[in-house]
């Protein structure tokens, strides 16, 4: 009897022992992605080191579905650069380009006027209502690099909710059930 | 250890490491290519210049923009844009930089152009300070790859005048 005992202690350890270290390598996935994602918010400066363009404002340089790599130092900003800003009373912030940049001699703040590439006027009409400039505090970063085709996985995700849920049951299912 | 699961897993970490991998090196290729471009602008014509009712200076200039960036592309290059600024100082702003004209190259064909042209974007200042204002016209391009790390750079032009007096 002490060895058939014995067995299943062996046999109930055991599977506690393969849960946790699967709910381990779980929790590993999780926070190293958390841990990547700050550590670029630090590098950059940026609140949002990676974004994904949704429009065709900037076409043909960015098409829907392109990400951007933000940088945000304490250069001042000029023209051409592309940035990405935040309109009061838009939640979603905008990637488009700088055309005419006013510093102030005394301050050093900015008056900044952007369009998009691909749009025929300026953005004052994206703007709050009456808003002729943007200044520094609407915006979140410069684009420093790109990267094609990668962000349609976002898109496809916010816009079919279904599909999300799929691939996360279905990676969850396999971290589940794989063995060693 | 040879389930579906894991051949599928090792084959798509394989794949995608390779495309960055290849991406990151094709970004890194550009940094070989060494640009020598060259710009010319004049000035032909103040259409009008005036002060508007708001009190800020107007001008409407006729430029000739000609420049040939051809050596600024690589084979990582999705197209450059390039836009005229001018940039002036007055006793208000450090800086002021309006852009007057701008456009796509999407070609080294393209590259090699000579463009007559009006202001394309209202050249306002913050204020009246244009008469008599010295100023620069500043050539920019910003290269825009397929992959990669966005360069940009500028030719500056100076010694341009604006009219004593408004016309």
């Amino acid at each position: 009897m002490g060895w058939i005992g014995e067995t299943m202690d062996s046999i109930k350890s055991l599977q506690i022992r393969q849960v946790l270290t699967q709910a381990v390598s779980l929790g590993m996935i999780v926070t190293s992605a958390l841990i990547i994602w700050k550590a670029l918010m630090c590098i950059t400066g940026s609140e949002s080191p990676v974004v994904v363009v949704l429009s065709g404002s900037m076409e043909p340089g960015f098409k829907r579905g392109d990400i951007l790599f933000l940088h945000m130092s304490k250069d001042p900003i000029r023209a051409g650069e592309i940035v990405v800003f935040n309109v009061d009373g838009r939640e979603i912030p905008i990637v488009h380009r700088v055309i005419k940049v006013h510093e102030r001699q005394d301050t050093g703040e900015v008056d900044v006027l952007t369009k998009g590439d691909n749009n025929y006027g300026d953005d004052r009409l994206l703007y709050a209502h009456g808003q002729l400039w943007l200044q520094r505090h609407h915006i979140m970063g410069r684009a420093v690099g790109f990267l094609p085709y990668v962000g349609w996985v976002t898109i496809i995700m916010t816009e079919k909710p279904i599909i999300k849920y799929i691939l996360i049951g279905a990676l969850g299912l396999l971290v589940i059930t794989s063995k060693d | 250890m040879h389930s579906f699961g894991y051949r599928a897993n090792a084959l798509l970490t394989l794949g995608v490491t390779v495309l960055a991998l290849m991406c990151a090196m094709a970004s890194l290729s550009d940094n070989i290519n060494v640009p020598s471009p060259s710009a010319n602008v004049q000035v032909l014509n103040v259409n009008w210049f005036q002060k508007q009712s708001n009190g800020n200076d107007e001008v409407s200039l006729t430029l000739n923009v000609s420049a040939d960036l051809r050596s600024m592309f690589t084979w990582n290059t999705k197209q450059v844009f390039v836009f005229l600024a001018a940039e002036y100082e007055t006793t208000k702003n450090s800086l002021n930089q309006v852009s007057l004209w701008d456009g796509i190259i999407p070609s080294k064909e393209h590259a090699k152009f000579s463009i007559h042209t009006t202001n394309k974007y209202r050249f306002t200042d913050q204020g009246s300070n244009l008469r008599g204002k010295e100023f620069n016209l500043t050539l920019h391009w910003h290269v825009m790859p397929k992959t990669g790390k966005m360069f940009a750079d500028k030719i500056v032009m100076t010694g341009y005048r604006m009219p004593e007096e408004y016309r």
